[in-house]
């Protein structure tokens, strides 16, 4: 019996690994983690990449404050902000909340929706009936509003974003999972692991889990974009964390500063390409590994 | 029978939900740290005067009972007094809500008639160049923040062009017989131009991606061979035969968008200072008016879970091998 046990282990591991395979074979997909790639490592490297701090107000070498400086002038890349901040290095910044935003949003996404989604399924009876219940309330309240009001009305943070989302998130994460746990718990092999004595905790880790995993890291992956784009609107509504630069932040700070009016389109357009570049990459990552997990979809 | 009654179990399963959602509202607004009435009690309120109001309002009763009396006001149809406007929030609402209402149904209205011919014709042109070109473009402005495209729009066309007001609903100082006579006239259509064009920019993906993929599904069922075969021309079997069954799926999702809409609608009422019950809302919470925000926020949930039950019914209407038993 040891022996089994030692053999077990990396079998499973190995399904793991395999059922969080990248989908290589998609060019979309391979353009989106590319950008992925280039986004966690500005992230990453934020420090050494961004020229200025991004919450310094900076002054020209005549001691005047460097506001509303054009791109190119006095060395800054993308200009400055009306405060005399550098765009550039905001933006630089803002991958690093995006990024965190982004991953813990969809772990907890994919984490909630995998739990909810792997009892109900598994159980049934009201088990089922009160999460699906409770799912139905997730999906009658209106998403966005919900932030807010949770966000406005608790210590400003990202985290109290954060959870806000997850809290709502996952719904559809949760229904697709029970549904797909709902097929595996009358194949052969579950019914054979039962038949064998094998305890509900041991046929739902052993068993089931490995086979939903794929379909937690879709929805998970699916859950990083819309997460920054709600802590972008959180932000841009003024509802945001006031210590993190993010790209809402950002867009709020423009339209405040009159930066539409004054057609200062180096402000306000590149936080939203930041946006749209990371959030489509994801978009483009998940179409791919859609189209790997359900080979019947892909067109 | 059984269809109306498994609805009729739908419905009362959203009735609940509703309940749900109302307590949800409840426990968000009055767990809050802070005192509720902060906003409206004049620090200058002698402590007498200040007690008075928190009687007045209620606040001193436990919260069982507040929570009780909320419900029998909710039923009633009463949703209190705005703390900044002094009058009922119903009357608030009311007045805000056709704004919001005429944003979202004209932009969906666009968005969908783009998107189902759009998708359809995508899904004719499979394989092409033109195809690989508009997929990722169509996904791009799925990935839009829809304030920053509203902010893009608004430099363009309004500050820099000078085509169209920068916001609101009408110029200030004009006035109409009508509210009829206001919504067609081209004062308000002007407003509502952009925040409208924003709004169905971004909608349009679902159902362009949904008639695309649907079509795909469609063009290969038997009775469109049968069509080929029996010698119709392309536009027949495409449109006659294709569209017009792949097009059902589509228009249930027509319900879904409308709730999805809704909650888009907050930020973007906010980028053109549009008045309708998102941006009332934000300015609510913002400042701190309790009523007013959980007024919005309500109207806003109704609409959202009574288009999902819309959605489900349609479903099965149009599908008959769905149920909900």
């Amino acid at each position: 019996m040891p022996e089994a046990a030692v053999i077990r282990k990396p079998r499973v591991l190995s399904r793991v690994f395999s059922a969080v395979r990248l989908p290589v074979g998609d060019p979309f997909a391979v353009v989106g983690l590319v950008i992925y790639a280039l986004f966690i490592v500005t992230a990453l490297s934020a420090p050494l990449i961004a020229p200025y701090d991004p919450t310094e107000i900076l002054y020209t070498e005549n001691y005047d404050l460097a506001s509303d400086l054009l791109p190119g002038e006095e060395g800054h890349v993308l200009g400055t902000t009306s405060l005399g901040r550098d765009i550039f290095s905001q933006i630089v910044w803002g991958a690093r909340s995006a990024l965190l935003v982004g991953l813990t949003a969809a772990f907890m996404v994919a984490f909630i929706g995998s739990i909810v989604g792997l009892l109900s399924g598994y159980f049934g009876g009201w088990v089922d009936a009160l999460l699906m219940r409770l799912a139905d309330v997730a999906f009658g309240i209106p998403f966005l509003p919900f932030v807010i009001v949770i966000s406005a009305f608790s210590e400003p943070s990202i985290w109290n974003t954060v959870i806000a989302m997850a809290l709502v998130l996952w719904r559809d994460t949760g229904r697709v999972i029970r549904s797909q746990v709902l097929s595996l718990r009358s194949r052969g092999y579950v019914e054979a692991a039962r038949v064998s004595g094998s305890s509900d905790l041991k046929i739902i880790l052993r068993h089931i889990t490995p086979n939903i995993l794929p379909l937690s890291f879709l929805y998970g992956s699916i859950a990083i974009g819309w997460a920054i784009l709600t802590e972008a609107s959180i932000s841009f509504l003024g509802f945001g964390d006031p210590d993190a630069i993010s790209w809402g932040f950002m867009l709020q700070d423009a339209f405040n500063s009159q930066a539409l009016a004054r057609q200062a389109y180096h402000w306000f357009i590149p936080p939203g390409l930041a946006i749209i570049l990371v959030v489509s990459a994801g978009f483009f990552i998940s179409r791919g590994y859609e189209n790997l997990l359900f080979p019947k979809l892909g067109r | 029978m059984s269809k109306f009654k498994s609805f009729l179990i739908r419905t009362l399963q959203l009735a609940l939900v509703l309940w749900a959602v109302v307590t949800i509202l409840f426990l968000m607004f009055r767990l809050m740290p802070g005192n509720p009435l902060a906003a409206y009690i004049d620090p200058t309120f002698t402590a007498e005067q200040q007690e008075a109001l928190i009687r007045q309002f209620g606040l001193d009763q436990p919260l069982w009972r507040q929570y009780f009396t909320y419900l029998a006001n909710l039923l009633q149809g009463e949703l209190g007094y705005s703390f900044r406007y002094r009058t009922p929030v119903a009357d608030r609402i009311w007045l805000l809500l056709p704004n919001t209402l005429i944003l979202t149904f004209s932009s969906l209205i666009v968005a969908y008639a783009f998107g189902i011919l759009a998708g359809a014709w995508l899904a004719w042109r499979r394989g092409t160049r033109t195809e690989a070109a508009a997929l990722p473009v169509v996904l791009a402005t799925r990935a839009m923040p829809e304030f920053w495209l509203g902010m893009v729009l608004l430099a363009i066309f309004s500050f820099s062009l000078g085509w169209f007001p920068a916001g609101g609903t009408r110029s200030a100082g004009t006035s109409y017989d009508s509210l009829w006579a206001l919504y067609t006239s081209s004062n308000f259509l002007s407003h509502l131009f952009l925040p409208m064009m924003t709004l169905a920019i971004y909608s349009q993906g679902l159902p362009l991606l949904l008639m695309r993929s649907n079509m795909l599904d469609v063009m290969k069922e038997d009775f469109i061979t049968m069509a080929k075969i029996k010698g119709l021309s392309p536009f027949a079997v495409v449109i006659r035969h294709g569209a017009r069954n792949a097009l059902l799926p589509v228009m249930t999702s027509f319900a879904i968008s409308v709730g999805y809409q809704l909650q888009g609608n907050v930020v973007v009422e906010s980028v053109f200072s549009w008045p309708g019950l998102g941006r009332e809302l934000v300015n609510a919470v913002a400042a701190s008016d309790y009523p007013l925000a959980q007024g919005a926020f309500l109207m806003i949930a109704v609409v959202v879970i009574a288009m999902n039950l819309l959605a489900d019914l349609l479903y099965s209407i149009l599908d008959p091998r769905i149920s909900h038993a």
